[in-house]
């Protein structure tokens, strides 16, 4: 992958009204691009100015919410361009700290099934599942390599949103390996909770029940919200996933389904995770090589 | 402990108070009331501090009956209010003692009333907010819009509050009606749009439809073109796809090309679609008040711009602070 090495184009600076601001690092996505927005994102994190809100690292972008009584969006801009400068590089050196989940999912569930064929008029391809038209459009040879390709590689927590606890995450292999489909050709009304999707080049789990433009693979026994904050794992914070996160999906079958929805439902469920160092260059170097050492420490 | 008792829910009242901030990196938006020029008057009528919860209704107003002494205040919607079937004044200080029964009749313009009640609504915080957020079922009154028979805990009133039968000035009330002119910031992803199509994006008069609710308003009326692209590595196939990013509230997308969705307090953080623009923050008040059937339209203007509306905003809650108290 270091021959593919992507170069950014320049940044562009957009006011979201008088309370955001958003930056677009690349129109088009890469690890790069998602890097260089969690590096900015991080510093503008430690520099605390007043008057910034909140701040979102995305997956080729960023976003801020500001108070425009405590700093003019203008000036915060002329900061951001200061941290394009001084943070958006990153060293050969840089490694992120953070960890590795084992995230179980059941494909081609029932429930998925059965959401996915009630909204057959909303899909580019009526006639059969959502797994089968990615398949077929990867150039899969059927469904089962798909699914061994989703679960033989990790994939990166680039963005949080769209609601809460919703994890965007991006496959850790080169771009000719990676998955692609559209999402619906309307949106949904209605996933099940817990829902394993597919859009663009993004997997995610629907933290909650509700509408949808993602095409439908399986289902997680364990969530990725929980407000109630009755589960061990979300005791500090209402979502589990976070920014660079790494997530390794494993297939399960129905017995092991049934088993953590127990537990979860007993309150006793944890998810298996690792927390391991994280370097951004040795993986663009070897992508499967660096995936290798990193699925052994699960 | 002093309550409210909810005969009626309305069609869909929540508690709402400023917002919910510094959520927003996990996907949480920040709810809050819809029209915060009209909750703020409202607090401002019964001497609460700025930010206590109050009630937002939606089209048809709730029921409510009062177990104490308070004051209240109605603002926002025009929806004629009684109490104990005595028409009442609106953008006015009223007391109420208790075994006193507040009702709405039916919404003669506008979408939201508010009902402030002096000590505000005290129900928890959560994460900072005492705002409904609905779709995770957090906030507000067990985090849903009120039912029949629901309780709401007050909080203690302040020791001086304005005097009943003050009054907030004609002029510096909300101005209901006609076409909703949203003053909007042009960019985010407006390069996708051809420049013909921007141009009849703001020259459109937009209906809004029935899919109008706290989440966003989705509007009819025209169509808008992208310009023909190869979709970037990521994104998805659709002319109107990009790679998915943070959508600011207050903007504004154009899925499919011919139904804008301008997003609101409750709105979806993120997504896959371009957002060409952004309602200035101020004018989120207005599109509030908008309903089901009427006009909206899109006049571009800078930051700077939307900086000062927002400072006028604020000079004309200082003059309702001095009008009031």
């Amino acid at each position: 992958m270091a021959a593919t090495t992507t170069h950014l184009p320049p940044a562009r600076y957009e006011f979201g009204g008088d309370e955001f601001i958003f930056v677009e690092l690349d129109q088009e996505m890469s690890l790069e691009a998602n890097f260089k927005a969690m590096a900015i994102t991080g510093a503008l994190r430690e520099q605390g100015i007043d008057g910034v809100i909140d701040i979102c690292p995305s997956n080729a972008s960023y976003m801020i919410r500001l108070d425009p009584d405590r700093v003019h969006p203008a000036e915060l801009v002329d900061e951001l361009r200061g941290l394009e400068i001084t943070a958006g590089d990153l060293p050969d050196d840089h490694t992120v700290p953070t960890r590795i989940v084992d995230v179980p999912i059941l494909f081609d569930d029932p429930w998925t099934r059965e959401t996915l064929m009630r909204f057959r008029d909303n899909h580019q391809d009526p006639t059969g599942t959502d797994l089968e038209y990615a398949a077929r459009i990867n150039g899969f040879r059927g469904v089962p390599e798909l699914i061994d390709s989703i679960t033989g590689s990790p994939f990166i927590v680039t963005m949080l949103g769209f609601v809460p606890g919703l994890p965007f995450c991006y496959q850790m292999v080169p771009r000719e390996r990676q998955i692609e489909v559209p999402k619906y050709v309307r949106p949904r009304t209605d996933t099940p909770e817990r829902a394993f999707g597919y859009g663009g080049a993004f997997s995610v789990v629907y933290p909650v029940r509700g509408a949808g433009g993602y095409q439908l693979f399986g289902i997680a026994p364990a969530p990725v919200f929980d407000a109630a904050q009755t589960l061990p794992d979300f005791a500090d914070h209402i979502a589990f996933p976070k920014p660079s996160d790494i997530l390794h999906y494993r297939a399960i079958d129905r017995a092991e389904y049934d088993r953590i929805r127990g537990e979860v439902e007993a309150g006793t469920f944890r998810y298996r995770t690792a927390e391991v160092e994280f370097s951004p260059s040795a993986f663009l170097a070897d992508p499967d090589g660096f995936n290798r050492t990193l699925l052994e420490v699960l | 402990m002093s309550e409210i008792i909810v005969r009626s829910g309305g069609l869909y009242t929540t508690v709402q108070d400023a917002g919910r901030d510094g959520q927003y990196a996990i996907g949480m938006p920040p709810s809050g009331a819809l029209d915060q020029y009209s909750y703020r008057v409202a607090n401002l009528l019964v001497g609460n501090p700025d930010g206590a919860a109050a009630l937002e209704a939606t089209y048809i107003g709730p029921e409510l009956e009062f177990t104490d002494d308070r004051l209240i205040a109605v603002t926002g919607a025009e929806a004629p209010a009684r109490v104990n079937g005595e028409q009442v004044a609106p953008w006015e200080t009223l007391s109420v003692r208790a075994g006193d029964v507040l009702s709405f009749e039916m919404i003669t313009s506008g979408a939201r009333p508010y009902v402030a009640v002096s000590g505000g609504i005290a129900v928890p915080e959560y994460l900072g907010s005492r705002s409904t957020y609905t779709l995770t079922g957090i906030g507000g009154f067990q985090g849903r819009a009120l039912r029949t028979d629901d309780r709401l805990p007050l909080g203690s009133p302040p020791v001086s509050g304005p005097a009943p039968g003050s009054s907030v000035p004609a002029g510096l009330r909300l101005a209901l009606g006609g076409v909703a002119e949203l003053r909007l910031v042009i960019g985010l992803c407006s390069y996708r749009l051809t420049e013909a199509a921007l141009e009849s994006f703001v020259d459109t008069e937009w209906k809004v439809t029935k899919d109008a609710d706290r989440v966003g308003y989705r509007l009819r009326g025209g169509t808008i073109d992208f310009i023909d692209r190869d979709p970037p590595f990521g994104a998805g196939s659709d002319p109107a796809n990009v790679v998915d990013l943070g959508y600011p509230i207050g903007s504004v997308q154009v899925p499919g090309g011919n139904e804008p969705i301008v997003l609101l307090g409750d709105a979806v953080t993120g997504g896959g679609y371009a957002t060409v623009g952004t309602v200035i923050s101020v004018d989120r008040d207005r599109i509030a008040q908008a309903r089901t059937g009427d006009r909206v339209s899109f006049t571009p203007v800078d930051v700077d711009a939307a900086i000062s509306a927002r400072r006028d905003r604020g000079i004309r809650l200082e003059k309702v602070r001095a009008a009031v108290s």
